[in-house]
């Protein structure tokens, strides 16, 4: 039980959604977007969220699109992750999107809600970073096309008002060899203690990581590294994981050394594969 | 576009019935499930979406009741274990005793009728990962692994 009320909206478009936020913003009713809601359901009943109004977006056409146009993969931040899994339209977030919580809950999870999520692992957002995704971004001031890896800082930068629409994805980046892996403390539901995401565009191995820290990243630095062929494979990940900040969780899930460990022999499956890829 | 601003009268599909209910926004559909329909089938578990015990069907769908607004609901079917009668899933988890105290049950049968509805060729690997939606507490895996099974494998 949610120990609050709330108004509830359902707009049936974009310029309704936006004009509606603001309208509520300045009557101080402290609006959300409600896209899958699974978020501002459970955080809200233990009063970790709160808010009188929740928008909810899932009725704007735009933002349930899961089609190619002129070539480019678009995919509505409605779309639900099971939808996503059962199209298969992008096989590396797909891969990703089956390790997000239980198949039940993915029939309401969305994929803008995973990435714009509070709870850091965020782990939909890891094939977009390394496919240099673009995102379209609707606000006050109109709509915004961004690559993500300029606005993915941590979480995705949206300004007051803003909520996403779309991805848009380039079919190289779709086809191209791909792996994620995702390790637990044990067994095979649960939250990570890491998820790699890997992706091999020619000759260039990129990595996208969720779990090590509190917040889910690609680094180019690692990726030098990696793709640094002067180096055994071995050396190459321990100068990446050098690279890694000082921001390694260490929590019940599991310390920081122990992630380290975990990460390094993930990285080692990930890069062996994605070379192997190359025989 | 849809504005619900107080306690307001929505009419709700369950089980093939129009069932009105005044509701306030911010109730979850298993709290007016439960508290003003009288469908005490689907559980209160963990409230969080973890234990899968609150499991409905939604345009044939499972889906965790606990996670989804009743303001979201109209215009689906809500089908909840209410709307089940002698299915052979539910003969199944009889002959198979796969259940021990039964708080689990309904929800593991909506999770398991809905796989059998819209994957009946679904292999091991698929009901595995529907299964892994629900929580058992008696461990009953075994059992519910072969109910389901036998029900798929049957057809």
């Amino acid at each position: 039980m949610i120990p609050f009320d709330f108004e509830y909206y359902r707009p049936e478009s974009i310029s309704e959604a936006v004009q509606l936020f603001i309208e509520l913003d300045q009557a101080g009713k402290n609006p959300v977007y409600f896209s899958g809601g699974t978020e501002i359901i459970t955080l809200g009943r233990i009063n970790v969220l709160y808010t009188n109004a929740v928008i909810d977006i899932k009725g704007i056409p735009e933002c349930q699109v899961m089609d190619y146009h002129e070539g480019n993969l678009y995919l509505g931040s409605c779309c639900t992750l099971v939808d996503i899994e059962e199209k298969n339209l992008f096989p590396l977030l797909t891969a990703t999107s089956k390790e997000v919580a239980d198949h039940t809950a993915r029939t309401k999870i969305t994929l803008g809600g995973n990435i714009c999520a509070n709870l850091f692992y965020r782990e939909a957002v890891l094939p977009f970073l390394l496919a240099d995704s673009q995102v379209i971004i609707a606000g006050p001031n109109g709509y915004r096309t961004e690559y993500i890896n300029q606005v993915f800082n941590q979480t995705l930068q949206l300004e007051r008002g803003e909520f996403l629409v779309q991805l848009i994805t380039e079919p190289d980046k779709i086809e191209a060899p791909s792996i994620n892996i995702k390790r637990r403390r044990q067994w095979t539901t649960g939250y990570p203690l890491v998820t790699v995401a890997g992706l091999k565009l020619g000759e260039e191995i990129r990595v996208a990581i969720s779990g090590l820290c509190p917040y889910p990243f690609r680094s180019q630095k690692m990726e030098y590294y990696i793709n640094s062929q002067d180096f055994s494979q071995r050396d190459r990940i321990e100068k990446a994981l050098g690279d890694v900040d000082g921001n390694v969780l260490n929590d019940t899930e599991g310390s920081d050394k122990y992630r380290l460990f975990i990460l390094r022999n993930t990285m080692l499956d990930i890069v062996s594969t994605l070379e192997g890829e190359r025989a | 576009m849809l504005k619900l601003t107080g306690t307001t009268n929505i009419t709700l599909n369950i089980n093939g019935e129009k069932r009105p209910v005044t509701v306030r926004p911010s109730e979850t559909l298993l709290g007016i499930l439960r508290g003003k329909l009288g469908l005490t089938g689907a559980k209160p578990g963990c409230l969080n979406g973890d234990c899968g015990a609150c499991t409905v069907m939604i345009d044939g769908k499972p889906m965790k009741s606990c996670l989804m607004l009743g303001v979201e609901a109209p215009g689906k079917k809500i089908q909840t274990v209410e709307g089940l009668n002698g299915t052979p899933i539910q003969r199944s988890f009889i002959e198979h005793f796969a259940f021990q105290c039964g708080y689990c049950t309904p929800g593991f049968i909506m999770n398991c009728q809905s796989l059998i509805d819209t994957n009946p060729n679904a292999p091991d690997e698929i009901i595995e990962e529907w299964l892994k939606s629900n929580i058992c507490r008696c461990t009953g895996y075994e059992e519910i692994e072969k109910a389901i099974k036998s029900v798929l494998r049957d057809k």
